[in-house]
């Protein structure tokens, strides 16, 4: 019953661009309002749209993210082209971070994005190749609504 | 800081009790405050702030209004004197946040918050 999305939808970010960063999430917060989500489900997709896209912003040169409602979860799946995760355990430790001191200065980079992601994610999985990019796939369960 | 509060007080309120110097957003000031949350970390303030809270920073960049929008919080606050970034108003009044500032510390600003939202509990 999951084969028929109820929306699908990729979304283009690019890297380094910190005037733009969040739209791509601010968009996804929107059509989910819009299909009448649960306002918990919106705030879980939306931090979790919201941080990967900042790690593409931050890290990579581009990356895309994929949004996919089916009638019990969505799905966020974000694919970057950048420098890639050496060290996929060290990065989802809290407070490891290898944000330059820009970013820093705007307040990112401290560590929390990925945990937050892994934290607000029903099921969370990263795979990573270095000098090519990183993948993400979080999905948030819809049919446990509260 | 966070949570609860009086279902009474507004970001007029605040403001008022405060002297607070609105920004952007002032047709938006009847819009009721619950609770609030401290802090310059953009992923901090991502995983732990609430709906409906007023968000007090010191970081005046665009990004803040996408957090406070994708966060559904009532409005932010800067302090110490600190304004927001031209590009941060011009997004503001696009999403219809509220922005309003101080020029007392962080630390004045959040205690007097607390005791406002906390006064009748």
């Amino acid at each position: 019953m999951d084969d028929k999305p109820l929306y699908e939808g990729s979304f283009a970010v690019i890297g380094g661009n910190f005037d733009h960063a969040g739209e791509v999430s601010s968009g996804i917060k929107a059509i989910l309002k819009r299909m009448g989500l649960s306002s918990d489900v919106i705030r879980k997709v939306s931090l979790v749209a919201y941080e990967s896209e900042i790690n593409i912003v931050s890290y990579a040169r581009k990356g895309m993210i994929r949004l996919r409602v089916v009638p019990d979860s969505v799905m966020i799946e974000t694919i970057d082209e950048g420098p890639g995760i050496p060290d996929i355990d060290l990065a989802l430790q809290p407070g490891y971070s290898t944000a330059t001191d820009k970013i820093r200065e705007m307040g990112f980079g401290a560590g929390m994005g990925l945990c937050n992601i892994k934290s607000f994610s029903d099921i969370f999985h990263i795979s990573s190749e270095i000098g090519k990019g990183t993948c993400l796939r979080m999905i948030i369960k819809t049919n446990h609504r509260s | 800081m966070q949570e609860k509060g009086p279902d009474n007080v507004d970001l007029e309120s605040i403001v008022k009790a405060l002297n607070l110097k609105v920004r952007s957003g002032d047709d938006k000031l009847k819009t009721k405050v619950r609770g609030g949350y401290a802090g310059d970390l953009l992923s901090d303030v991502m995983g732990n702030s609430k709906e409906g809270n007023i968000w007090v920073t010191r970081q005046v960049h665009q990004n803040i209004v996408a957090v406070a929008s994708l966060k559904d919080h009532a409005g932010i606050v800067l302090v110490q004197g600190a304004e927001p970034a031209p590009d941060t108003l011009e997004k503001a009044a696009k999403e219809g946040i509220p922005i309003m500032v101080s020029d007392m510390s962080g630390f004045e600003v959040i205690g007097k918050i607390y005791n406002l939202l906390n006064k009748e509990n």
